[in-house]
This record gives C-alpha cells, sequence and structure tokens, in this order.
C-alpha cells in the first residue's frame, strides 16, 4: 500500500485530503441488473478529486441505481447484482480488502428526500456518524459536530438548539443537516441523490453555493434532473440514456462546459435542449 | 354572435364536461343516501359491539362496586363463618401476586418479542416465515394448553407451584402478541433511514438498534400493554400452576394469588359476600385493562408528538 494520507488528525485536514491521488472514484464496465433484469449496464468513467461530477439523464436511466452501487447500498436489496470494476482510490469497492461499513464511512450520501433520524436531536443526529463508528470522546464529537454544521451552513442557525429534535427544522434545514451528518464523517467522497429536489429555490441555492465550497474537503457525485443545476455546479458531467431494453447506459462523459455547448452525440444535445427525457 | 357560436362545430372538451357535470348533480342525491345508509349500518354494527361492553360494566358495577373500598384493596382475604357470613378480608394478596406474576412474564415476554420481532422485519427466509407461522398459531392457542404445559414443564420439575410457572404461561400468552406488534411497528419504519445508517458505515445491527427501534417504540409499548392487559385477565394458563396463597407473597417461586383466580374460586364459593367480592374483582379488572389501555394510546400519542 502506498501511504497517501486520507485524513489526518493534525490541522484542519484540508491540506491532506488535496494530496490524494486523481481520480477519486474510478468505473469500470459496471453493470446493475435487478432479478436478472439490467438497470445499468457497461458504465465506465472517472471521478476526478475534489471536482463535483454530475449525473444527469431521463427518469428510469438508472442514475439512482449507478450511484447507489458506489457504496455498496445494492447489497441490501435482493436479487441486486452489481458487475464491473469500481474503485475507491486504489481499494477495490467490492473486492475484501476493506470491510464495507469501513467502506461506507468513506463514501457518504445524501438521499432525495432528507432523513434525519427522527428520535434523535439535532447534534445526536450530527455525530450519529462518528458515533456509529465507535467514536465516543465528548470533545471529538463536539468538534465534529460544529464543523460539520459550519460546512453545511446550519451552524448559526442551529447552534443555540442542539438538543431539539431534528424534526423541528424546516425541509430546507433538515437537508442540510443530513449533509452535515454526512460531513461528520470526513468521507473522501459524498453521493448526492437529487439532494435539491424536494426544496424550495431558496434551500436550493444554499445547498449549491455548500457544493462548490465544499470542493477541497470532499469530492462530490450529484445526480439531478435540473439541467441549471448540473451545469453550475458540476465540473464533469456524465449523461446517462436508455438503451432499447430500458437499460441505461453512458452515451457521454465530458467537462460539463464541453456537455453543456459542444456535446459530442446528438442525443446528449436533444436532451440538454429539452427534446426527450 | 349567439348565432355564430352556435355554428361552430361542438368541442368534445366541453361536451364532455357537460356531461360529467350533468350526471354528477343527478346522481347527487342518490349517492348522499347511499352514504348515509352506509354510515348508519356502520354505527349500527359499532353499536352492537360495544352494547354488550357496557352491560358488562354495568353490571359489575351493580353487583361490585360496593366492594371495592381500601380495606378491600389493601387486606388479605378472611374466610366467612355461618356467624360473620360478611367479613371477606380484602384482596390485597391477589393484587400483589397479579402484579408479581405479570411483571416477571412481561421480563421473560418483552425482550423475546422484541427481539423476534427484529428478527422477523428484517428476515424473508423460509425460517422466518415458519417462525411467523408459529406465532400466529400460537395467538390462537387455547389458553388452557400454555398452563398445562407450565404445569408439565415447569411445576413438575420444580417440584412446586409457583407465580413463576403462572409467568411462564403468560409469557407464552404476551410473546407471539408483542412479536406480531413489534415486528409490524419496525416494518413501518421508512427504509431511507435504515439506509441512511447504513451509508454512514454503521453495521446492521447498530441501524437496528440505535435508529429503527426507537422509531418504531410507541408501537412496540402499545403491544406490550395489550399484551399485559390480554395476560392480566387470564384465569386459564394460572389455574394448575400457581397455587394459591392468602397472605403477602413476594417471592415468585413461591405459590402466589392472582386476581383472576380469585374472581374464580370467590364465585364458586359459598357465601354471598363471596360472590360480591367476585364481581368486585372482575369489575377491578375491567378497569385495569381499560387504563391498560387508555395509557397505551396515550403514551404513543405522546411519544409521536414529543418528535413533531
Ligand atoms: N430495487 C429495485 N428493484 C428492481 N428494479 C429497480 C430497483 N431500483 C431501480 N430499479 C429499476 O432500475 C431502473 C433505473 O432506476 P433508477 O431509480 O436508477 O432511475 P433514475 O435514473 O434514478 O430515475 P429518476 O430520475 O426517476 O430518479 C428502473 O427501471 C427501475 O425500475
Ligand atoms: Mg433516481
Amino acid at each position: 500500500m502506498s501511504q497517501e494520507p486520507t485524513t489526518t488528525q493534525t490541522g484542519s485536514g484540508i491540506e491532506a485530503v488535496a494530496l490524494l491521488p486523481e481520480p477519486a472514484m474510478r468505473l469500470r464496465d459496471v453493470s446493475v441488473a435487478f432479478s436478472g433484469r439490467m438497470a445499468v449496464r457497461n458504465v465506465t468513467f472517472d471521478v476526478a478529486a475534489n471536482k463535483v461530477t454530475s449525473m444527469i439523464g431521463p427518469s428510469g436511466s438508472g442514475k439512482t441505481t449507478l450511484l447507489r452501487s458506489l457504496n455498496r447500498l445494492h447489497d441490501l436489496t435482493k436479487g441486486a447484482v452489481v458487475k464491473g470494476e469500481i474503485q475507491l482510490g486504489d481499494i477495490d469497492v467490492y473486492g475484501n480488502e476493506l470491510p464495507t461499513t469501513l467502506l461506507r464511512s468513506r463514501i457518504g450520501m445524501v438521499f432525495q428526500r432528507p432523513n434525519p433520524f427522527p428520535t434523535m436531536s439535532i447534534y445526536d443526529n450530527v455525530v450519529s456518524g462518528l458515533r456509529f463508528n465507535g467514536i465516543k470522546k465528548k470533545s471529538i464529537l463536539d468538534e465534529a459536530a460544529e464543523s460539520a454544521l459550519i460546512s453545511a451552513a446550519l451552524w448559526d442557525s442551529v447552534k443555540d438548539r442542539m438538543k431539539a429534535h431534528a424534526s423541528t427544522l424546516s425541509g430546507g434545514e433538515q437537508q442540510r443537516l443530513c449533509i452535515a451528518r454526512a460531513l461528520a464523517v470526513e468521507p473522501e467522497v459524498l453521493l448526492m441523490d437529487e439532494p435539491t429536489s424536494s426544496l424550495d429555490p431558496v434551500s436550493t441555492q444554499r445547498i449549491e453555493e455548500l457544493m462548490v465550497e465544499l470542493k477541497n474537503r470532499v469530492t462530490i457525485i450529484i445526480v439531478t434532473h435540473n439541467m441549471q443545476q448540473a451545469a453550475r455546479v458540476s465540473d464533469d458531467c456524465a449523461f446517462l440514456l436508455m438503451a432499447e431494453d430500458r437499460a441505461g447506459e453512458l452515451i457521454e462523459f465530458a467537462p460539463t462546459t464541453k456537455i453543456f455547448n459542444n456535446p459530442s452525440d446528438s442525443r446528449t444535445l436533444d436532451y440538454i435542449q429539452g427534446r426527450f427525457g | 354572435m349567439t348565432d355564430v357560436l352556435a355554428q361552430l362545430p361542438p368541442d368534445p372538451l366541453l361536451e364532455r364536461r357537460r356531461l360529467v357535470q350533468s350526471i354528477a348533480t343527478k346522481t347527487q342525491r342518490r349517492r348522499a343516501v347511499r352514504s348515509s345508509l352506509f354510515i348508519g349500518l356502520l354505527s349500527a354494527c359499532l353499536a352492537m359491539a360495544i352494547v354488550p361492553l357496557f352491560f358488562v360494566i354495568y353490571a359489575l358495577i351493580v353487583r361490585g362496586g360496593h366492594v371495592l373500598t381500601w380495606v378491600f384493596i389493601t387486606k388479605v382475604p378472611v374466610q366467612p363463618t355461618l356467624f360473620e357470613q360478611d367479613q371477606i378480608g380484602g384482596i390485597g394478596n391477589a393484587i400483589l401476586g397479579s402484579l408479581v406474576v405479570d411483571l416477571v412474564a412481561a421480563l421473560i415476554a418483552v425482550p423475546l418479542g422484541v427481539i423476534l420481532g427484529l428478527y422477523l422485519s428484517e428476515t424473508e427466509t423460509r425460517w422466518a416465515n415458519g417462525l411467523r407461522r408459529a406465532a400466529e398459531i400460537m395467538t390462537g392457542l387455547p389458553s388452557i394448553l400454555l398452563g398445562i404445559f407450565a404445569y408439565i414443564y415447569i411445576v413438575t420439575t420444580m417440584q412446586s407451584f409457583s407465580g413463576f410457572a403462572a409467568s411462564i404461561a403468560l409469557a407464552m400468552l404476551m410473546t407471539p402478541v408483542i412479536t406480531k406488534a413489534a415486528e409490524t411497528a419496525l416494518r413501518s419504519v421508512p427504509r431511507t433511514l435504515t439506509e441512511a445508517g447504513l451509508a454512514l458505515g454503521a453495521r446492521q445491527s447498530k441501524v437496528s438498534l440505535r435508529v429503527v427501534l426507537p422509531v418504531a417504540t410507541p408501537g412496540i409499548i402499545t403491544g406490550v400493554l395489550l399484551a399485559l392487559a390480554r395476560a392480566i385477565g387470564e384465569t386459564a394458563p394460572l389455574l394448575f400452576v400457581i397455587g394459591a396463597s392468602i397472605n403477602y407473597e413476594w417471592n415468585p417461586f413461591h405459590q402466589m394469588a392472582a386476581l383472576p383466580m380469585m374472581t374464580f374460586t370467590y364465585s364458586s364459593a359459598a357465601y354471598d359476600s363471596q360472590h360480591a367480592a367476585a364481581w368486585g374483582i372482575g369489575l377491578m379488572l375491567v378497569i385495569i385493562v381499560l387504563v391498560l389501555n387508555a395509557s397505551a394510546r396515550l403514551i404513543a400519542a405522546f411519544m409521536r408528538r414529543e418528535r413533531h
């Protein structure tokens, strides 16, 4: 094993993360099937470290399915099979070098609808990931909670009511709480599945700003139906589309500016101009 | 102007809208009548279900209400004699007995039921299905069989009647009820919470205990209280195993008194005062069951509100 620093205890940790070798994740011929039915077929691309990579495509093109294969969330689904190669740095995600729990603590996830743990307070929500991973020391938890909440632009509005239930927050605040909860574990990669689709324009804008600010801390992969959002926040963009048999395929992967200004595939252009999907 | 409009070809959309509205208006009365008939029928059924309950409670209050005094609740029983036919003492021993026996039963049934519920809610194997079926059959068994089971396996091995044997029989009655309630409550916890926990790097067991179980707790508590309400009034499981005691008995490994047993013995006893006491205990059991039911609802409602 090469000795690349992941997160270190000293300093802010930000410089250390920046040293990660590119790419952060590597997908090679990734296919996902549910009970024999292909949902995603042969997707290959690299996710650049400390960049935002967006995945766009019509409904049913397998964006969620592909995203969830990256942190092995399909392991829970009976009949789901993931083929191909997925790497986090130089670790094989589906190999057995790294236990799934440790892998998932290095790849955070934010879901389509805010899903804070309803029985926990705001504070307990933020530090839940750390506790799940065996960290108990109050000083570490307090520091991580503050740092994650600041990064998620939520600190100022919740610092005086950390004991309140998470459900007392607005939808937008709950989603930012979920982002803070994911960030507190200091993941290298953050997966976001349409994180703003259930939010109002103001909360959406805050979360978009956040993604750009978070770039030097984590690598972000975001699924979105909102073209402007993909264009605004992402550096690279993957366009997926269903084939004849309705399995999602990668049509084009390129820097976002290229996808939106000068795509190589005519289907990409059609989709971006809203001609189908 | 109107002539011009009339000459235009009919707009199919407008035609259909007019048709829908005219039919809806014509049938509106009929539908309203039908709906109120249905509500009437439902209310009648509800009344048929509730009226017997009120008759039972009424009878219990008339015949047993006067017996429920402080002395009756706190003292131990006294055997009436020909000369003092009204001396009856109290049922403190039976209250304590029921309390201890049901508490021990709950201590066994609650963890067992919750663990089984957790298992059933998370697995879809043959084993799990078999277990679920077994639990359903258990809830349907005549409760006297549980008493016989406890007699054969507990009383004969320990060579004595005991409150503990009764607790085992009642625990067997409660466990499947709690299992079912726990499974239902756990299954209704949104899947996305489990996924959120796992995505943070938690083990499945940790997610179950820290995330899923707390969300399901109100439902589980309701199930536990309803199971308790059912257990507390059961006589058959106790019949062959609990023995008897006329003193305050704390030790569950000794013979004990219990409320339903006391009703059973008093109702076939010789003196009128004993019959009245049987009614009184019956009334008390109904009150306890109602209180347990009400608290089940209150606790669940309170816990749900707490987090909103
Ligand atoms: N657990 C599952 N079991 C069976 N089929 C599934 C499962 N999850 C997804 N699929 C199928 O996989 C295909 C892709 O679904 P997916 O949710 O990945 O699409 P998506 O691109 O995220 O769509 P949307 O934009 O609507 O969210 C669909 O045909 C869907 O029915
Ligand atoms: Mg999706």
